[in-house]
């Protein structure tokens, strides 16, 4: 006897994903769900972002990790509401679903925030399937990575909205063609901006900071 | 990487769609589909099912994984490709501006539940 039940797996996941995003609507916060391999630079990007938006944006940072709170404490440092998720109480989760995402925010008070920054996982796989409620999607890329990593996990840069190229100042020490791995980004995703940076010398930043500033903007004249 | 927890989403579904009455439910097989632009490596699924439904009335069940293709529609020139590579382009003009129709699927489609034995 077969019964038909036409159900998606990920569907807890993506209802809780969805009463995130109405919550996050209602109080008129941007969410940006930032992704990359390990050591890309997604904390030091943050604390260098964050610093240059103290009095201009209130922001808070959820930071997921299997083990240790070394980057909780290198982003408090910023003065930002910070919140810490070690996935080993879940089973050391590769990625932050909503439900994560959800408790997390219960020690944030969302009315004094204009931007909620989540610093995934470092994992170029799973964090690409689930929806945590976010707005935009970000994946990072470093220069010390190869050129070849948005064709080797295409799924990572199709979903995101934009890609960051990082430790750009590295490149006259690389053999890195910076060409190659735009051309590769594009193969995948045509349609995303793409910022190339450095937070070293603060290269490529005033683009990279006015696209964060409006879409938190906009988020806020929506609310 | 997290096929484990698919695995357990997987069977809280099925044990949903279990008719409440049925006396001793035997799942024979279960039908997914599983788009190919997914994070969800087919093999280490059956791995980790055939690990999780242990000493469950689904420890028999065959999972039956369909593959569905990536599809796109350009949005140039409306024509239809199946993308099978990294390479997102349109196979008749070339586009990249392309939107997404089949490929990211991660459904129960339906289960098979065994005879009752008399």
């Amino acid at each position: 006897m077969e019964i038909k039940v036409v159900r998606k797996v990920l569907d807890a996941n993506d209802i809780m994903a969805g009463e995130n995003r109405a919550m996050f609507a209602k109080k008129g916060v941007f969410v940006f769900n930032l992704m990359s391999s390990p050591g890309s630079g997604k904390t030091t990007l943050l604390v260098e972002t964050l610093t240059r938006l103290a009095g201009k944006v209130r922001a808070g940072v959820v930071v997921g990790d299997i083990c240790t709170t070394h980057d909780a404490d290198r982003l408090a440092v910023t003065g930002v509401p910070v919140v810490q998720v070690n996935t080993d109480e879940f089973g050391g989760d590769c990625h932050l679903a909503a439900h994560v995402i959800r408790r997390a925010c219960e020690g944030m008070d969302l009315d004094d925030l204009d931007l909620l920054i989540v610093e995934n996982i470092g994992n170029l796989v799973c964090p690409a399937e689930f929806d945590i409620g976010e707005d935009k999607r970000g994946v990072m890329l470093s220069v010390t990575e190869g050129e070849d990593k948005p064709i080797k996990y295409p799924l990572m840069f199709r979903v995101c909205d934009m890609a960051i190229l990082s430790k750009v100042d590295l490149l006259p020490y690389l053999d890195y063609d910076p060409d190659l791995a735009l051309r590769n980004i594009t193969c995948v995703n045509a349609q995303i901006p793409i910022f190339q940076l450095s937070t070293k010398t603060g290269q490529g930043f005033e683009a990279w900071m006015s696209w964060l500033i409006g879409k938190v903007q906009a988020k806020k004249g929506a609310a | 990487m997290h096929e484990m927890g698919i695995a357990m989403q997987i069977m809280d579904i099925v044990k949903s769609a279990i008719p409440k009455d049925m006396p001793d439910p035997k799942v024979s097989a279960i039908n997914l589909k599983v788009g190919k632009l997914t994070a969800i490596v087919p093999e280490s699924l059956r791995f980790c099912f055939t690990i999780a439904s242990r000493d469950t009335p689904f420890a028999d069940a065959k999972l039956v994984i369909e593959e569905v293709p990536v599809r796109v529609v350009c949005k140039e020139c409306r024509a239809e490709s199946v993308i099978t590579g990294p390479d997102f382009s349109c196979s008749q003009c070339k586009s990249r501006e392309l939107a997404i129709i089949t490929g990211r699927e991660l459904t129960v489609a339906s289960i098979e539940l065994a005879e009752p034995e008399d």
